[in-house]
């Protein structure tokens, strides 16, 4: 059999469960790629001993008929995912020696239904970046490289070691969370398939909190399919959120294959932002000739509010978060950096927990938030929510089943090219992005074709609210009509060959 | 709007940060060229326009009022930097 880490994840299934392959083997092979691809920095933390136990378990299950849905698949969780007794760190330093004594319910979600965890991916500093260069381990680095360069290239953020390593083949699959686009940009930036789900979706409980009202998990994958089935498990009602909601899960991967025939799909021209790459462009007139060609309708239509989610984003996200990060002051849990006394504690503890762009968000988020500001600022970019979910929810009466965007506004940039001295370049990483989480809208990204510099370029399709199937119908549209993409050779692992690294 | 020194000193005391010399400068650059990003909002017109409290129209969930987990102290203080029977420790508060 060929090399077990190029199956796709619904093959990988399909060869467990007919005993072709055994977890044990497809195990060791993720467990070797994980090990040489230590250059990219994708894991924060490997759990090798974990993943055979898991995986002998799961043979084991297997021999006595017991197979669940994802029995013995080897997957990479991403370190915003509480783990019971394995460290983790949301990428910061204040929480880099903390090991939960629970799991999160969506990541025991997926070992009830057979997973195996090879260990905890890489992240921007609790989430906060679009390039995972604000991890306090360091930034994950793409497996792709532009034509002719050894220039490290971000994998994008911030779900950046999950986009990276499922690229690069060391899992299968991985859990990431997109708060405003973080699933979905990283996912365009490597050539894979990640999909935020409708808010609510997936449960929050046991995933490090960044922005509570935007935060949501799912999966990045290689293939649609292979989304659809991580997104079956992940996905469910827990108790545990009040946020989440109560509608059954359906069979995602059904979807997979569906005729698109008549389906009624939004173009909107404020998506068409002046200085946009010509390929960028090209590439969404190529994704329009796809869906038509497959039956289905494509209009014009406006979401006028569009340029305004982003400002107001940058109030609600920052806002949230500063509340939400009030709980890391050194008593509990995490680093504890001593004062004079117990309000110095906590400052000290914080300033040097806490790296730069988080130090930043919680700055503005407090501001926004303090006596005489909060009208203006936080009510105000609430109510901007409301008019651009109007927006949305006028095309989807309208007729409208999905709108196509493009994913992002470039291809991936280079590790230190951007995020200097100016928060504000990073930020428009998201534009495409943010309105779906301001929106609560479900949203997946699709590699779609190649840059001039060949490297991946996604399209965005946004559904109506809990209607990832008609998402996965057209995604799949676009993967199939797409041109393979081929990753580079493997320049990473240690037994490259020198002229290739 | 734009902020000056005084303000990035209070909001960073309400936020709990303790600044470095030299930080200050910086943050008050940092911040105010986020203010004036977000200042693009005051174009919209928002009158009469609700704020969205929920990203979903759904009623809050109530559960029973009852105990459900407990008897788990040392797994609670498990992580604290410093503790002392079951309780987690701080530099002392009172006087």
């Amino acid at each position: 059999m060929s090399d077990p880490t190029s199956l796709t994840l619904a093959e990988a299934r399909d060869a467990v469960r007919s005993k072709s392959l055994s977890s044990r083997e497809l195990t060791e092979a993720h467990i070797g790629a994980m090990e040489a691809a230590r250059p990219l920095n994708t894991f924060i933390t490997e759990t090798p001993d974990r993943a055979l136990a898991m995986a002998d378990a799961a043979d084991a299950r297997i021999a006595r008929g017991e197979a669940g849905p994802l029995e013995g698949l080897p997957l990479g969780i991403k370190d915003l995912y509480c783990t019971e007794g394995v460290r983790t760190t949301a990428g910061s330093h204040i929480l880099g020696d903390f090991v939960p004594p629970y799991e999160s319910t969506v990541t025991s979600q997926l070992w009830r239904d057979g997973a195996v965890m090879l260990g905890k991916l890489n992240l921007d500093e609790f989430a906060m970046g679009s390039s995972n260069e604000t991890s306090y381990f360091g930034p994950a680095v793409s497996p792709w490289r532009k034509a002719g360069s050894n220039a490290a290239l971000v994998p994008g953020g911030s779900s950046g070691g999950s986009a990276a390593a499922v690229a690069a083949r060391l899992c299968l699959a991985a859990t990431a969370t997109d708060t405003g686009g973080s699933i979905r940009q990283p996912a365009a930036f490597t050539g894979t398939v990640g999909i935020k789900p409708t808010y609510g979706r997936c449960s929050r409980w046991g995933v490090v909190a960044f922005a509570s009202s935007l935060d949501q998990a799912g999966p990045i994958t290689r293939t649609v399919r292979d989304a659809a089935i991580m997104l079956r498990s992940m996905a469910g009602h827990d108790p545990k959120d009040s946020t989440s909601v109560d509608v059954a899960v359906p069979d995602y991967e059904a979807a997979i294959g569906a005729s698109v025939a008549g389906k009624v799909i939004g173009i909107p021209r404020e998506y068409r932002v002046d200085g946009m790459p010509a390929e960028i462009d090209a590439l969404w007139a190529e994704g329009i000739a796809w869906l038509k060609a497959a039956g289905a309708k494509v209009v014009d239509i406006s979401l006028p509010h569009t340029k305004y989610a982003l400002p107001a984003y940058y109030i609600v996200a920052p806002a949230e978060a500063s509340s939400n990060l009030a709980r890391y002051d050194g008593v509990r849990y995490g680093l504890r950096v001593p004062g004079r006394d117990i309000a110095e504690m906590y400052g000290n503890t914080r300033a040097a927990g806490f790296g730069a762009e988080v130090r930043r968000r919680i700055m503005i988020g407090t501001y926004v938030l303090s006596a005489g500001y909060y009208d203006a600022y936080y009510l105000k970019a609430q109510k901007i929510r409301t008019l651009v979910r109007r927006d949305f929810e006028t095309s989807f009466a309208e007729g409208i089943d999905a709108v196509l965007t493009p994913a992002t506004p470039s291809p991936a940039f280079a590790v230190g090219e951007k995020g200097g001295g100016d928060p504000i370049a990073m930020y428009l990483m998201d534009a495409f992005t943010v309105t779906v989480n301001m929106a609560g809208l479900p949203g997946i990204s699709v590699p779609a074709g190649l840059s001039a510099d060949k490297l991946p370029l996604g399209l965005q399709l946004i559904g109506r609210p809990f209607d990832e199937e008609t998402l996965f119908s057209l995604a799949e549209v676009l993967a199939r009509s797409a041109p393979a993409a081929t990753l580079p050779s493997d320049w990473w692992s240690a037994t490259a060959t020198a002229a290739n690294r | 709007m734009s902020i000056d020194q005084a303000t990035v000193r209070r909001v960073a005391q309400l936020a709990r940060l303790t600044l470095a010399e030299g930080e200050v400068d910086h943050l008050q650059g940092e911040l105010n060229a986020i203010l004036s990003f977000v200042a693009e909002l005051d174009a919209v017109d928002v009158e009469g326009v609700e704020p969205m409290t929920s990203v979903l129209p759904m009623r809050l969930k109530r559960r029973a009022d009852e105990v459900t987990d407990g008897g788990k102290a040392a797994l609670i203080v498990a992580n604290a930097p410093t503790s002392e029977d079951h309780l987690f420790a701080v530099p002392k508060v009172i006087e």
